[in-house]
């Protein structure tokens, strides 16, 4: 019997791996799809079938970050006989190779995805330490209406975003706020902080408040208690906080699209908007689409000890 | 060292009053016990004394001062509780020095060395200093809890019950260093506990508390031989005093429609009473003139609690380890009359000392 059970037990373990191996195979197959796209010759890209095996290339990520301009020929003659200062408008202060026939600019990829990492980190750095002192003051003192006020501020997650992308989009023009870092910043911020505020109570409850009261009592006021005992204990909460957040405004989409063209442009919009004209090319998309993945990618990978605890909340603390 | 005094003071939470116009008076150097079951408002009176909490109403003394506006640091009281009393990822000599390193002390490192050292010597967990706290068992933790009090060299020691948390083994062997520490320190103590042992072993005086009111200040010797009520009667001493329902005519109690006894009369009264007798002062022995059987034994080593059932009552009695009894077997037993206290049988209050 005992030894039926545990062969048993072996078949359901391979069948567990077995399956384990099938479902990250799926898994992982799009995101290999984009890193090897991204690595490919152009016509290499949209073979069928696929194209397994092929000797890897650079130049989709040389296309992604230049851009090629065309001169007509008047415009070269032009350009030649311009006094130095004109030249120095018409090239637009950049530093450009000259052919005579075109020329090899930066293209506008670096500048949004820069942008991004503005606006990702700012908002994130914003949103988690409003949350943190949000979930602090929620935590530790008697709220009047704390239940309505913590709904109310959940509330504002329940709203599909997009449904208020018009009047956001009028307000922000108005404002002057339309098209610049700040603008997204604010946005982004708004979205998170609520989503922060909640998490970070829950791990801002899970911590003894004996800690601070044994601090009082030590000598210190409540912020330095709060700056010595309470953040350092939060740690694991500010971490996964930070990822979600980081997450949600380095993904998204929508209101990029609407807010920002050229200035303040994100990644996210941008790199569909290289499909628009004539004939895609995939390799240069998918070159794109894989440094966009990086940041988060790296971001989890560092703070994964903090998420692993974070995520089990107060399954580790006794 | 300092004098505590506690007047008219309310606590309460909303519509739920914790502490119910409280008076005390804790002299300097003593160790105080505020002893009551879970609820009856110690913890919250020793929060208003430490500043964690405003009293609802009423005044707290430190040296005579009002100190109602004052906030927690300002008090200079040390707080020991039962746990979580370490500060986490420190070690311990980094929350011994903790309480020193705060701006309002201004204390050099050469000084706070100074005090760790005293403090850890005393406390013998020199061995620890570099340890960080959560390697450290649960005596240990409370002996760097109380370090960190001492290394304060505050006015009060406020400790919420500070060995709650551990064995019995630990909990006795840090009782009689805390006494000890108390004496040698002459430090004001005032130590919270549900756990009548560490009142009676510790306190020069304790206050029972009951529902947020005092019921009893006193000497331990004092609550012990002369409760209030019932309720102190009941809640010190261990094992339980026996509270029989009986009624008094003359000299002799009549216990629960059962046995009849004789009493020394403490209080001039007649008729339904609640005779209260220790187990102690409760004899089985050949030739007594009460009969009852044996329900139960507890074997506590240096005695046995014998548990005698006599009609439907049931009534404890301590007898020498020697004496041999079995379950179900008929002893006689009598009492000590001179040790019988007499309850209220409504009130449950004392008798003794008033007129019929």
């Amino acid at each position: 019997m005992a030894v039926v059970s545990s062969r048993g037990q072996r078949i359901g373990n391979l069948l567990a791996i077995a399956a384990v191996i099938v479902v990250t195979f799926i898994m992982l197959a799009p995101i290999y799809w984009i890193v090897s796209t991204s690595f490919k010759p152009r016509n290499l890209a949209t073979t069928n079938p696929p194209t397994i095996l092929f000797e890897p290339e650079v130049s989709p990520f040389v296309k992604l970050f230049t851009k090629r301009v065309q001169l007509k020929p008047k415009e070269v003659v032009d350009y030649e006989n311009a006094p130095w200062f004109e030249r120095l408008v018409f090239d637009g202060g950049e530093r450009i190779t000259r052919s005579g026939k075109g020329e090899i600019q930066l293209s506008g990829y670096p500048d949004r995805f820069i942008n991004s990492l503005i606006v990702a980190i700012t908002s994130t750095l914003l949103a988690v330490s409003m949350g943190t002192i949000t979930a602090y003051g929620f935590s530790r003192f008697k709220v009047k209406g704390e239940a309505d006020l913590l709904f109310f501020v959940l509330s504002t997650r329940m709203l599909p975003p997009i449904v208020v992308a018009i009047p956001m989009f009028l307000m922000y023009r108005a404002a002057g706020l339309n098209d610049s870092h700040l603008g997204l910043i604010i946005l982004y911020t708004a979205f998170n902080v609520s989503f922060a505020v909640w998490l970070m109570k829950g791990f801002i409850d899970e911590i003894p408040k004996e800690y601070e009261e044994a601090a009082l009592v030590d000598g210190y006021t409540r912020i330095q208690a709060f700056f010595k005992i309470v953040l350092p204990e939060a740690a694991t909460g500010i971490a996964a906080t930070a990822v979600f957040c980081f997450i949600t405004a380095w993904n998204e989409y929508a209101f990029a699209l609407i807010m920002t063209n050229r200035r303040a442009q994100t990644a996210p919009p941008f790199i569909p908007s290289q499909i628009g004209s004539g004939l895609p090319d995939w390799t240069v998309i998918a070159a794109g689409t894989f440094l966009f993945l990086l940041p988060v990618a790296i971001f989890t990978f560092l703070l994964r000890n903090h998420l692993l605890r974070g995520m089990s909340f107060g399954a580790i603390r006794k | 060292m300092a004098r505590i005094r506690l007047e008219n003071i309310t606590k309460s939470f909303g519509p739920h009053v914790a502490v119910d116009k409280l008076d005390l008076d804790v002299a300097d150097g003593e160790f105080f016990v505020l002893l009551g079951p879970t609820g009856a408002g110690k913890t919250t009176t020793l929060r208003m004394i430490a500043g964690l909490e405003k009293p609802t109403e009423g005044v707290i003394h430190i040296n005579q001062v009002n100190v109602n506006d004052w906030g927690p640091a300002e008090r200079d009281v040390a707080l020991v509780l039962q746990q979580y009393s370490l500060y986490p990822r420190l070690t311990v000599r980094d929350n011994l020095a903790f309480p020193l390193r705060s701006r309002i002390r201004k204390l050099s490192e050469a000084d706070i060395d100074k005090r760790i050292d005293y403090a850890s010597k005393t406390l013998r967990i020199t061995h620890l200093l570099d340890r960080k706290t959560d390697r450290l068992s649960g005596g240990e933790m409370q002996r760097v809890s109380i370090g960190r009090a001492i290394v304060r060299e505050p006015q009060v020691f406020l400790m919420d019950e500070p060995l709650s948390a551990l064995d019995a083994k630990l909990r006795e062997s840090l009782r009689s260093e805390l006494k000890d520490l108390q004496m040698r320190l002459g430090a004001t103590f005032i130590f919270v506990t549900h756990d009548q042992v560490e009142a009676m072993t510790m306190g020069d005086r304790i206050a029972v508390l009951n529902k947020g009111r005092i019921v009893q200040v006193g000497t331990p010797r004092d609550v012990y031989t002369n409760p209030r009520d019932t309720f102190v009667a009941s809640f010190v001493g261990s094992p339980a005093i026996n509270l029989l329902p009986g009624s008094l005519a003359g000299d002799v109690a009549s216990v629960a429609q059962a046995f009849q006894m004789p009493i020394t009369r403490s209080a001039a009264v007649e008729g339904p009473v609640t005779f209260g007798i220790r187990p102690e002062d409760v004899e089985v022995a050949a030739g007594a003139p009460n009969e009852a059987r044996i329900h139960d034994v507890e074997n506590h080593g240096i005695e046995k609690i014998v548990t005698l059932r006599v009609g439907d009552n049931l009534m404890r009695a301590a007898v020498p380890a020697r004496v041999e009894v079995k379950v179900e077997e008929a002893v006689r037993f009598s009492w000590n009359p001179d040790k019988v206290m007499l309850f209220d049988a409504k009130t449950g209050l004392n008798l003794r000392g008033q007129a019929a």
